[in-house]
């Protein structure tokens, strides 16, 4: 069997009788259009369902019921079970709400930035990680639906609909951008991940041995039957909706930035923001997407698709973004002390040897710190150890959220408002009850939809390209 | 339901082939013979079919300029609309129309109306959802989503003849023909 990837390196590597290539394939030889579908749809259609599956479903379908438990207190009893009160009005409900948002965008990096510059290793992680976006959003829209306390009246609030007084929404304020953009970038990245779906919800209708099997991949697949016609729109489309999220996921991290940066409050109103958080988000959804990966190929043995060449590409992309956010985090101490502002000056040195000193120390350890182990390869080429560390970069992003929005609340110009803020159990229920939403939609979703695009996988093997010369006809 | 014509019982011929190479090669000679009414069928998408089908054009990119403009436009009149018309308000000074504050929104609209053209303009012009299709009553049709691939010349096709169609697409080295039925 060729090799069934061209890569300057492995061409290179085969030429020379090299075994063991420097950069890894993005597919294991030896697969073919039958290898790969029937693999990758026997995870969904005949696979017995692990124990493993069973359990961790259990754990997480247990902690989204602390989240309905939390949901319904606070509904009942008002946002007064939460810690955030004056001067730190934002709390847990934004700092999740960033850190959700953020995770989000690693997946339509993946799926519409890399598919523009043709990255091919996108195409085995693609899915999950846009499957990802979309739960990652549902959770981080929770936060600023409930932080309204009646959610069933942030319709006059949040939408374009004017209330008993005629009065609208204000269109002026980033708040209302930032409904608009989320709201934009739940839909598309719906779209985005469905119409990938479609080619594939075929092949599982298909393949399905049971009638019930048959009628939901029928009714989702909606009559796909791959005709030339029908990928030619398709394509065309996918490459729109692609070209159309680059620019959208790119607003979105910028307009939630400026929720902070339009403000006047020192820590937050610094022009750096935008491109600051957009990185900061890439890190933090890469961390994600690795932290996903890793188990998902070992428990599915999927190494042949997920090679070591994601991993190592991932790592290489937190590393340039994880750079990208610390050196906005010198940014924002040489502004500081630059900007001869008393406030700006005492917000830093509050940030870095206040109360809450000790939170600025760990994010910097981990986010400029830490992640300078990523240039090494033996880190690279150590999954359980990588598994680790993007964990702690998710914890690291979560803390610089942390501290850039209760270090600036807590003590801003009067000294007489200055006070601390401290989480409560709810914070903490609502929190992790949306990480148990999020991993009981994961489970759900590996369970009943392909986890990697079939399709695109098998545009990868080597029978899928057409001879040179019936190129041009 | 009772058609005042009867419908012809097949709908078509269909080849099957090993890969895209063979698929492409089969619908360029299909054209080349001059059938018209042929569609080919793939698991993946390959950018020399629809060309060989004879499938040049489409309109959906004109149908997601359209309406990433319709998206633009409603957006930033929405916000004009609602701030100078129906409730104006002088926020810290500035003009009722204060468009670059309306900019986030109206991009976020146009993305909107855009992605929206694309996905349900793809699926108007693919006719999708199709509960039935008539290449479906092929048994074999159903490796069409895993490894096979198939060209289809319709018994509408002007040229068409049960006979010589079916020795036409045996001489393309198929791995089988087979009829379709309506």
């Amino acid at each position: 069997m060729a090799q069934p990837l061209e890569h300057p390196h492995e061409r290179l590597a085969e030429a020379d009788g090299v075994i063991s290539t420097r950069t890894p394939p993005v597919i294991e030889p030896g697969h073919t259009f039958e290898s790969v579908t029937d693999k990758i749809s026997a995870i969904v259609l005949t696979r017995r369902t692990g124990l493993g599956w069973v359990i961790g479903f259990l754990i997480s379908f247990l902690l989204l019921n602390v989240m309905l438990v939390t949901i319904g207190h606070l509904v009942l009893t008002g946002i007064g079970i939460w810690g955030n009160n004056i001067p730190v009005g934002w709390a847990f409900d934004i700092i999740n709400f960033v850190w959700w948002i953020g995770i989000g965008h690693a997946g339509t990096l993946i799926s519409a930035i890399l598919l523009l510059f043709r990255q091919q290793w996108r195409t085995s992680i693609n899915r999950f990680a846009e499957a990802m976006t979309l739960f990652a959003v549902a959770c981080a829209l929770l936060f600023p639906l409930f932080h309204t306390g009646r959610p069933w009246l942030a319709a006059y609030w949040l939408l374009p609909y004017p209330n008993t007084m005629g009065l609208w929404p204000q269109f002026r304020s980033p708040l209302l951008w930032d409904v608009f953009a989320v709201s934009t970038y739940a839909t598309v990245s719906a779209l985005f991940w469905f119409v990938g779906l479609i080619p594939d919800l075929a092949t599982l209708r298909d393949r399905s041995e049971t009638r019930a099997g048959r009628l939901f991949y029928g009714a989702l697949s909606m009559g796909w039957r791959g005709s030339a016609r029908h990928w030619h729109r398709y394509e065309t489309a996918y490459l729109l909706l692609a070209g159309l999220s680059t620019p959208l996921v790119l607003s979105v991290h910028t307009v939630v930035s400026f929720d902070f940066a339009v403000s006047l409050l020192p820590g937050w109103h610094a022009t750096i923001f935008p491109p600051y958080f957009v990185a900061g988000a890439i890190y933090s959804g890469f961390a994600m997407v690795m932290t996903l990966a890793i188990p998902l190929r070992k428990f599915y043995g999927l190494e042949d698709f997920i090679t070591m060449r994601h991993i190592h590409n991932m790592t290489k992309v937190m590393l340039v973004t994880g750079m990208i956010v610390a050196y906005g985090y010198m940014n924002e101490a040489f502004f500081a002390w630059y900007s001869g502002n008393i406030y700006e000056g005492y917000m830093m040195l509050n940030r870095m040897t206040g109360p809450y000193g000790f939170y600025y120390w760990t994010l910097i350890s981990i986010n400029a710190v830490m992640i300078q182990l990523f240039w090494f390869r033996p880190v690279r080429d150590n999954v359980g150890l990588l598994f680790i560390l993007s964990l702690l970069v998710n914890v690291g992003m979560w803390l610089e959220r942390f501290v850039i929005i209760v270090t600036s609340l807590h003590r801003d110009f009067l000294p007489s408002s200055w006070d601390m803020y401290a989480p409560t159990r709810w914070d903490f229920s609502m929190f992790f009850g949306t990480i148990g939403l999020f991993l009981t939609l994961l489970f759900l979703f590996i369970r009943f939809l392909p986890m990697i695009s079939i399709f695109e996988m098998r545009t990868m093997v080597p029978e899928a390209r057409v001879d040179e010369d019936l190129r041009v006809m | 339901m009772a058609h005042l014509t009867p419908r012809p019982t097949l709908y078509g011929l269909m080849a099957e082939f090993d890969d895209p190479t063979s698929l492409v090669a089969a619908a360029n000679a299909a054209r080349l013979g001059g059938y018209r009414r042929i569609d080919a069928f793939s698991p993946i998408p390959i950018e020399e079919l629809h060309g060989a089908i004879g499938f040049h054009h489409t309109k959906l990119p004109l149908i997601v300029l359209v309406g990433g403009i319709v998206g633009g436009l409603a957006g930033y009149y929405l916000q004009y609309w609602a701030s100078a018309i129906a409730y104006p308000m002088n926020i810290g000074g500035r003009p009722f129309n204060s468009w670059p504050q309306f900019v986030p929104i109206t991009f976020e609209m146009t993305i909107l109306g855009a992605a929206l053209a694309a996905v349900f303009g793809m699926l108007a012009l693919n006719g999708l959802p199709m509960p039935y299709h008539p290449v479906f009553n092929t048994p074999r049709f159903a490796l069409a989503s895993r490894n096979r691939f198939f060209l289809l010349i319709e018994s509408r096709d002007a040229k068409f003849d049960r006979e010589a169609t079916q020795t036409f697409l045996e001489s393309l080295d198929p791995r089988g023909v087979s009829e379709v039925a309506w």
